[in-house]
């Protein structure tokens, strides 16, 4: 915990305390911690002069900024409508099945989360998803499968 | 831009020529002239626009549909606000709005005041093609005196807007994002853990049941069907001034002869006033404005000015979290409320033989905060709970409606004594700038022995419906105690809607202000905006209020807290001075910083 007190000075005052920089501060918090804590978000909260409740409304905006511990590879499935309509609810049902876990859930292992997102500009090539920074489209549940099982394999 | 160049500009509303001024929208230039629109996001007291989309109206060429409340007017624009496609488009909206909108089983306890129920009925909505809910998402947050209940909110955002921007709290904002967007806290936290003041304005602004308050009725109920307790009732000063509203009156109506036949026919075994306690409370707290004035001015000792009023709750909370170094600028007098219950259980007990652990002291208010104030631990000067249920004014509404009382027909009645004895002083606590007005009419009179220098002690620069208003007073002849006050310059202010308190201790933080009396309330007018009055609220209907309080007071044979007697009959049976030991003991309390 108090690595992350430090890692979290360390950030706002690079960016001079200045809740105007509040997403570029939140993203290096999220990659120096992994994910926001409720103490975290109290901090910068005093720090920048802004209510906890703006982080908080900020943070859950963007599917980028973990508020939740994730496993080693962060999934996330787009579900803007373009890859709606191309199907990316058999998409989803095939890595929860897959993975044995739910929507939102981390498996047990550690290893995967699984999350949506909103649009990452893929929508010519839908269904489309990131594993981390890696872009996979033209999705379907097979391909999706031995997408997983490769990383498995790492 | 300057006011007096803006252009005249010429508009057609359904076929009818209007003028508007340049920047206006089209919603305010409808509304100005009495044309319907509907809005569900829209308010004249907030500052938000454009979210829900039901004002659309047809506006000459364009191809789509506007929004009226976000469309500036342009000379010789053609709107139409009622037509087929604008009709069929606000119904499509409704039921998209049903689609989301999950009730349940239970019966919406929004009741009468639920503006989207309204709507769907006036548009024939009674089912959506595009389904309904089938199970709750969010859980009911209960734990405040406001609850919350995500799955009957439309994301209309005003409880969002009047938060932040009225009240400068941010207690709740729009969380996550698109389907998946929800009002909230940080980590999905009810408001016990989010510095919410209670003050409830977004329960008087929600348009449908996502927000209520926490009732009391049950409770209330119990202890009039118990024939161990004796049930005494104290309401709130600017009750008798709104509550016709509750019964389809228009704004402006008094009913205080019929409100107190209503709560004894309901039971009550004794119906006190809160204009009684304020009185008192004037008595106290005017004695403090002197004390500390003394020491600061005569005994030149540190003593924390200006002095700031405590009778709202919701600004105590306010202060508690957000400025706790100010806090010792507290007076240290409980509200009137509290103030009531202490002395119901004490010598109201005493006086009428009743033993105080039989007594049950409701209150009556225009506040949800109230309900908080009484729950606070340190409310149990008498040895038992001071006030044992508040209810609002919403919810006593609601019991006359169940006990089947017609509260017009009833004949006239009083208080009874004595704690429902009282003067005008008490009675202009329920609006913004009353506090002050009833303390300066006593502390003036104590330094001079005269009447304050104001024609019918219409105290007027502390009236109205500005946000800070400002006033000095000259006091001039004092009587030999308060001689080192010859000639100075009493300075006082007033604030009401939390923002505009901000201002005020901000200025005051950083020296830029030296007043040596301010009054906040922590909601629009008064307590007669307050989070527990009737809806709906906005200027025109608290401006009708505020006229029924003063007009009563003008009327009310005596003025002025130190003449009520059986304030002065209190004094001298019980208490003793102002300020002395049991006065501290009952009347006064202590606050606690709550920022974390």
């Amino acid at each position: 915990m108090q690595e992350a007190e430090t890692n979290i000075n360390k950030i706002v005052e690079k960016y001079n305390y200045s809740h105007i920089e509040l997403l570029s501060i939140l993203e290096e918090v999220v990659d120096a911690n992994g994910y926001l804590t409720e103490e975290m978000v109290k901090d910068l909260a005093k720090q920048l002069s802004i209510s906890a409740n703006e982080i908080y409304a900020v943070a859950t905006f963007y599917s980028f900024i973990n508020i939740k511990p994730t496993g080693k590879y962060v999934i996330r499935v787009c579900k803007t409508i373009s890859c709606q309509l191309a199907g990316k609810n058999e998409i989803i049902k095939a890595i929860e099945d897959e993975l044995n876990i739910k929507m939102g859930a981390t498996t047990k292992d550690k290893l995967f989360t699984l999350k949506t997102t909103d649009c990452i500009g893929m929508c010519d090539k839908g269904p489309s998803m990131l594993i981390d920074d890696e872009v996979y489209h033209s999705l379907n549940p097979e391909k999706v499968v031995s997408t997983i099982r490769e990383y498995k394999r790492i | 831009m300057n006011d007096k160049h803006k252009a005249i500009l010429k508009v057609s509303i359904n076929g009818k020529e209007y003028e508007a001024n340049e920047n206006e929208t089209i919603l305010k230039v409808a509304k100005r002239n009495n044309i319907y629109i509907p809005t569900l996001c829209y308010h004249s007291d907030l500052f938000l626009s454009g979210v829900c989309r039901l004002c659309v109206v047809e506006v000459g060429a364009c191809r789509a549909l506007q929004a009226s409340c976000s469309t500036p007017v342009l000379n010789g624009m053609t709107i139409q606000t009622e037509s087929e496609i604008v009709n069929k488009s606000r119904k499509m909206l409704l039921e998209l709005i049903l689609a989301n909108h999950y009730t349940g089983n239970n019966k919406c306890n929004k009741d009468q005041s639920c503006e989207l129920q309204e709507l769907f009925i006036k548009y024939g909505v009674t089912k959506s093609r595009f389904g309904r809910p089938k199970e709750k998402r969010y859980k009911i947050l209960d734990n405040t005196a406001v609850i919350r209940d995500n799955d009957k909110c439309i994301k209309c955002r005003r409880c969002v807007d009047v938060c932040e921007c009225m009240q400068c709290v941010e207690a709740i904002k729009p969380m996550y994002r698109s389907n998946e967007l929800s009002i909230g806290s940080v980590f999905d936290a009810d408001l016990d853990k989010t510095g919410c003041v209670l003050c409830a304005q977004c329960v008087n602004y929600c348009p449908t049941g996502a927000l209520v308050e926490k009732e009391s009725i049950k409770d209330v109920y119990n202890a009039l069907n118990d024939p161990t307790k004796h049930v005494v009732v104290q309401t709130a000063p600017s009750m008798r001034a709104t509550l016709a509203e509750e019964f389809n009156l228009p704004a402006g109506r008094s009913s205080t002869k019929k409100m107190t036949t209503a709560l004894r026919q309901m039971g009550f075994d004794a119906v006190f006033d809160t204009n009684f306690s304020a009185d008192l409370t004037i008595i106290e707290e005017s004695a403090e404005l002197l004390s500390r004035m003394k020491k600061k001015f005569l005994n030149k000792e540190n003593s924390s000015l200006p002095l700031f009023t405590s009778c709202s709750p919701g600004w105590i909370n306010y202060i508690e979290y957000f400025y706790p170094e100010l806090l010792s600028n507290v007076s240290t007098c409980k509200s009137p409320q509290q103030m009531f219950g202490a002395i119901a259980k004490t010598y109201y007990a005493k006086k009428s033989n009743i033993h105080p652990k039989d007594i049950t002291c409701v209150a009556v208010m225009p506040c949800t905060a109230k309900k908080f104030e009484a729950d606070r631990p340190e409310m149990q000067d008498s040895g038992y709970k001071d006030v044992d249920y508040v209810l609002t004014i919403r919810e006593f509404a609601k019991m006359i409606r169940q006990s089947g009382i017609n509260l017009f027909e009833l004949p006239d009645s009083d208080y009874d004594a004595p704690m429902g004895i009282s003067t005008g002083a008490g009675l202009i606590f329920g609006v913004t700038g009353g506090v002050m007005e009833a303390a300066i009419r006593t502390a003036y009179e104590v330094i001079t022995q005269r009447e304050v220098p104001f024609k019918n002690l219409d105290i007027y620069p502390v009236r109205g419906m500005e946000g800070i208003r400002e006033a000095s007073l000259i006091i001039r002849e004092p009587i030999d105690e308060w001689k080192f006050l010859d000639g100075f310059e009493l300075k006082v202010a007033v604030a009401h809607e939390l923002r505009n308190a901000k201002k005020m201790l901000d200025s005051i933080k950083a020296n830029e202000s030296d007043y040596h009396f301010v009054e906040v309330m922590a909601c629009p007018g008064g307590c007669l905006g307050g989070g527990g009055q009737p809806k709906p609220t906005n200027m025109e209907i608290r401006k009708k209020r505020a006229r029924v309080i003063y007009d009563e007071d003008r009327a009310l044979p005596y003025r002025k807290s130190h003449e009520n007697s059986a304030i002065i009959e209190l004094y001298k049976d019980f208490i003793g001075e102002p300020l002395g030991e049991k006065a501290h003991k009952l009347l006064h309390t202590y606050y606690t910083a709550r920022a974390d």
